[in-house]
C-alpha cells in the first residue's frame, strides 16, 4: 500500500476566513495550478476546431477579408497613405495584431459566465479562466501570420525591420488584452450588460487603432494623447517590426502605450482578485 | 493538535437574495445606485440571510464524518467553504491537506472531448498534475469500464457511462481529504456498490472523509459518527446511529407533501378538490424520507362541494421506473363502501398506513385518484408526490448492497439441519 499520510510538513494548510482588506494577488497559487492554464488553453483550440467546419482557415479569413475590403475603400478609393508601403501588407500588419486583441476581448468577456459550472464547484485561480481563453488565440495570430509571410512575397515587400522585437509586441498585446479582459470578464458576471459592450467596445476600439490609416496622419500634438491607446503603441510596433516604418520606431508614443498597458493589466488584477469571491456566488 | 484535519470555528454565510433567482445586477442599477447616492432598502438590506452561522466542529485526520440534513439546510453551503469554492462571511476555518470533492463529478468535462481527453482535462481541473493523471490512467478507464470508448466523444457515451468516467476521475484524486455529496444518488446499482466501495478503501487507507447524503443506510455503512444541519447550524453531532435516529425522528426532511394549487385543479373535477396529499412517520410529523422498517401513513386531503355518490379515493403507488406496487382505494371495504355510499359536502382525510418492513429502501412515487366506478373519474394524478424510504434497520442491511425489488418484508426463516 502506498503511503496517504505525508509528513506533516508537506501538507498545505488552508485558512479560510472572510475576506479583508483590498487584494492580495496570491501568485503562488497560480503557479501551482500552471498546468490548468495550459489545459484549458488546449480545451479551447481543440473544441474550436473540432465544431467548425473551416477550422483554422477562420483565423485567416477574417484579418484577410477586412484587409481585403479596407484595401479597396480606403486604399484604392480614399487614398490613405500607407507610408510608402503596400497598402494591403500594411492594413494585414495592423490587423494581424488586431484580431488578437479583439477576439481576446470577446472571449475573456465570456470566460467566467460560460464556465459557471467549473466556479460554482470548484476552487481554482479564476485568473486562469480568461488567461487560457486569451493564449488560445495565440495560435490563430500564428496562422494568420505565415499568410503575411505569403502577402508580402506577393508584394515584393522585403522585411525591412529588426523582426525580433515583435515578440515583445505580441506580448504587449496579451497583455492589453488581458488587462481590459480581466475587467471585462470581473464586471460580466455582475453586469450582463458586457454582452452588449464588448462588441461596441472592439468596434469603437478599431477606430481608434491605426489599422485602415497610419498613426502620421494624427497631427503631431495629438500623438501622445493618441499613444494613450494601447494598441497604437502595439501596431506601430508591428509595422515597424516587421516592415521597418520608421514613424513607428519605439520613442515616446511608444512608451507612453506600454505604460497604459501595465496600467491596465495592475489595475484588471486588483479588480478582478477583488472581485473573485463573490463570482460563484453572483455567477 | 496536529492530527487535525479540519478545524472549523464558528464559521458563517450570509447570501443576498437575488429577486428572481438571479443575483447579477443591471448596470443600470448601479449607475442609479452610483448617482442618487443611496441603495434601495427594500430591495437590498431586507433579503440578506444567513445560509450557515456559527458552525464550529473538528474533525480528526482519518476520521469519516456523515453529515446529514434536509435540503436547504446549508450542507451544500459548507462543503462549498470547505473546498473553498465561496469564502466565508464570518469565523475560520483551517483545513490540513488537500481537499478534493466528488460534488464536481464531470465538471469541466467537455461533450466534444474524447474520454481520454477528458480525463486529463477534468484531472487538471481538479488540481492533478499531468504525470499523476498519466500513471492514473490505466486504472481511471478500467475503473469507469469504458476500455472501448476511451476515444469517442463523451457526448456518444450513456449517461451511465458519462458518470462512471466522471466519478473514477474524481475517485482517483487521492486528496487528504475527501468530500462526498449524493453521488449515490445517481448510477445503477452495481456502479453505486462500486462508489461506496471505493469510498471504504479511501476511509481505511487513513484519509480523512466527509460523506454528505440523504441515504440513511449508506452513512450508517460508512460513518461512526455524524452531523446533523438544520436551517444553517449544527444540530447535533452523535454517533451514526444516534444522529440518523434524530434525523428520521424529526422529520428534518423535505417536503413529504403535495398540495394542489387551484389553477391545478381541471374543471371537469367539480365537486371534488383535492387538497393534499401527504407521507407521515410514526410520529405524525410530515416526512420525505420514511423508515422501511416503520409503518408509514399516507393521507389525502379533499374537499366535496355537492354531495358525491359512490366515491371511492385511493392511491397508486409505483416505483421511480414506473412500474406498479400497488392500487388501494378507502373503501375497499365493502362495509365502508356501504357507509359511505352517498358523501356529503365538506372536508375529508382518506388516511391508510402502509405497514412496517414492506417497502425496500428507494424512491417511490405516489398517485392519486378519484372516482366513481363506472360512473365517473373526478381526479388523477399519477404522479402526486415522490417519497423516500429508508432502509436503515431493516432485514439484510449488515451487507452493503441494493436489494433487487420494491418490497422487503422481515421474513421468518428457519434453518435446519437435515
Amino acid at each position: 500500500m502506498k503511503a496517504i499520510t505525508p509528513s506533516a510538513n508537506d501538507v498545505p494548510v488552508v485558512h479560510l476566513r472572510p475576506p479583508r482588506g483590498w487584494f492580495s494577488l496570491n501568485l503562488r497559487d497560480l503557479w501551482q495550478y500552471r498546468e490548468l492554464i495550459y489545459f484549458l488553453t488546449w480545451r479551447d483550440l481543440k473544441v474550436r476546431y473540432k465544431q467548425t467546419l473551416l477550422g483554422a482557415l477562420w483565423a485567416v479569413l477574417r484579418p484577410f477579408m477586412t484587409m481585403v475590403v479596407f484595401s479597396i475603400f480606403f486604399g484604392e478609393l480614399g487614398k490613405v497613405p500607407s507610408e510608402n508601403l503596400p497598402y494591403p501588407v500594411f492594413a494585414y500588419t495592423g490587423l494581424l495584431p488586431w484580431e488578437l486583441f479583439a477576439t481576446a476581448l470577446t472571449v475573456a468577456s465570456h470566460s467566467l459566465v460560460n464556465n459557471r459550472h467549473m466556479i460554482t464547484k470548484i476552487y481554482f485561480p479564476r485568473v486562469i479562466l480568461p488567461m487560457a481563453s486569451i493564449l488560445a488565440g495565440v495560435v490563430d495570430f500564428l496562422i494568420a501570420s505565415v499568410v503575411l509571410a505569403g502577402i508580402m512575397l506577393y508584394f515584393g515587400t522585403p522585411l525591412a525591420g529588426p523582426v525580433w522585437p515583435v515578440i515583445f509586441f505580441l506580448l504587449l498585446t496579451l497583455i492589453t488584452a488581458l488587462g481590459v479582459g480581466l475587467w471585462l470578464a470581473a464586471l460580466n458576471v455582475m453586469y450582463r450588460d458586457i454582452n452588449y459592450i464588448t462588441p461596441f467596445l472592439s468596434q469603437f476600439w478599431l477606430l481608434i487603432t491605426p489599422i485602415a490609416y497610419g498613426s502620421s496622419l494624427v497631427p503631431e500634438s495629438w500623438r501622445i494623447l493618441y499613444a494613450l491607446n494601447p494598441m497604437v503603441g502595439v501596431v506601430n510596433g508591428f509595422r515597424w517590426a516587421l516592415l521597418g516604418m520608421e514613424s513607428g520606431a519605439p520613442g515616446p508614443m511608444m512608451w507612453v502605450s506600454v505604460l497604459v498597458s501595465l496600467l491596465l493589466l495592475v489595475s484588471g488584477l486588483i479588480f478582478f482578485r477583488r472581485m473573485e469571491r463573490q463570482f460563484a456566488d453572483m455567477v | 493538535m496536529s492530527d487535525l484535519a479540519i478545524r472549523v470555528e464558528n464559521l458563517g454565510k450570509q447570501y443576498r437574495l437575488g429577486t428572481s433567482g438571479t443575483n447579477y445586477q443591471t448596470l443600470r442599477d448601479a449607475l442609479g445606485e452610483m448617482f442618487s447616492g443611496r441603495r434601495e432598502p427594500s430591495a437590498e438590506s431586507g433579503k440578506k440571510f444567513w445560509a450557515l452561522r456559527n458552525v464550529s466542529f473538528e474533525v480528526q485526520q482519518g476520521q469519516v464524518l456523515g453529515v446529514i440534513g434536509r435540503n436547504g439546510a446549508g450542507k451544500s453551503t459548507l462543503l462549498k467553504l470547505l473546498s473553498r469554492v465561496t469564502d466565508p462571511s464570518e469565523g475560520a476555518a483551517e483545513i490540513r491537506g488537500r481537499v478534493g470533492s466528488l460534488l464536481e463529478v464531470g465538471t469541466g468535462f467537455h461533450p466534444e472531448l474524447s474520454g481520454r481527453e477528458n480525463i486529463f482535462l477534468n484531472g487538471a481541473i481538479l488540481g492533478m498534475k499531468r504525470a499523476e493523471i498519466a500513471s492514473k490512467f490505466d486504472e481511471i478507464v478500467q475503473f469507469a469500464e469504458v476500455e472501448q470508448f476511451i476515444d469517442t466523444p463523451v457526448k456518444r457515451y450513456s449517461s451511465g457511462m458519462y458518470l462512471r468516467l466522471a466519478f473514477a476521475v474524481a475517485a482517483h484524486l487521492e486528496p487528504e481529504i475527501l468530500v462526498v455529496d449524493e453521488v449515490l444518488a445517481v448510477g445503477d446499482a452495481e456502479f453505486q456498490r462500486k462508489c461506496l466501495g471505493k469510498m471504504s478503501d479511501v476511509a481505511q487507507q487513513g484519509r480523512t472523509v466527509l460523506f454528505v447524503s440523504h441515504n440513511m443506510s449508506a452513512v450508517l455503512r460508512l460513518t461512526q459518527e455524524t452531523l446533523v444541519i438544520d436551517k444553517g447550524r449544527l444540530v447535533m453531532r452523535a454517533p451514526t446511529t444516534e444522529a440518523v435516529d434524530f434525523y428520521l425522528s424529526q422529520g428534518f426532511s423535505q417536503e413529504g407533501v403535495r398540495e394542489w394549487r387551484e389553477d391545478e385543479i381541471p374543471a371537469s373535477a367539480e365537486p371534488f378538490r383535492p387538497l393534499a396529499v401527504r407521507v407521515c412517520n410514526p410520529a405524525g410529523a410530515i416526512a420525505d424520507t420514511v423508515r422501511s422498517r416503520e409503518p408509514i401513513t399516507l393521507e389525502i386531503a379533499y374537499r366535496l362541494n355537492a354531495p358525491v355518490q359512490g366515491l371511492r379515493v385511493g392511491i397508486y403507488l409505483m416505483s421511480t421506473r414506473g412500474e406498479y406496487i400497488l392500487t388501494s382505494f378507502d373503501t375497499d371495504d365493502p362495509e365502508k363502501f356501504e357507509r359511505y355510499a352517498t358523501r356529503a359536502p365538506g372536508e375529508y382525510v382518506s388516511r391508510c398506513v402502509l405497514p412496517a418492513d414492506f417497502l425496500n429502501e428507494g424512491r417511490y412515487v405516489i398517485g392519486v385518484n378519484a372516482s366513481s366506478f363506472r360512473v365517473r373519474r373526478y381526479f388523477q394524478d399519477e404522479q402526486a408526490l415522490t417519497f423516500n424510504v429508508d432502509a436503515a434497520g431493516a432485514p439484510g442491511t449488515q451487507w452493503p448492497e441494493l436489494r433487487l425489488g420494491p418490497v422487503r418484508p422481515r421474513l421468518d426463516w428457519h434453518i435446519k439441519v437435515v
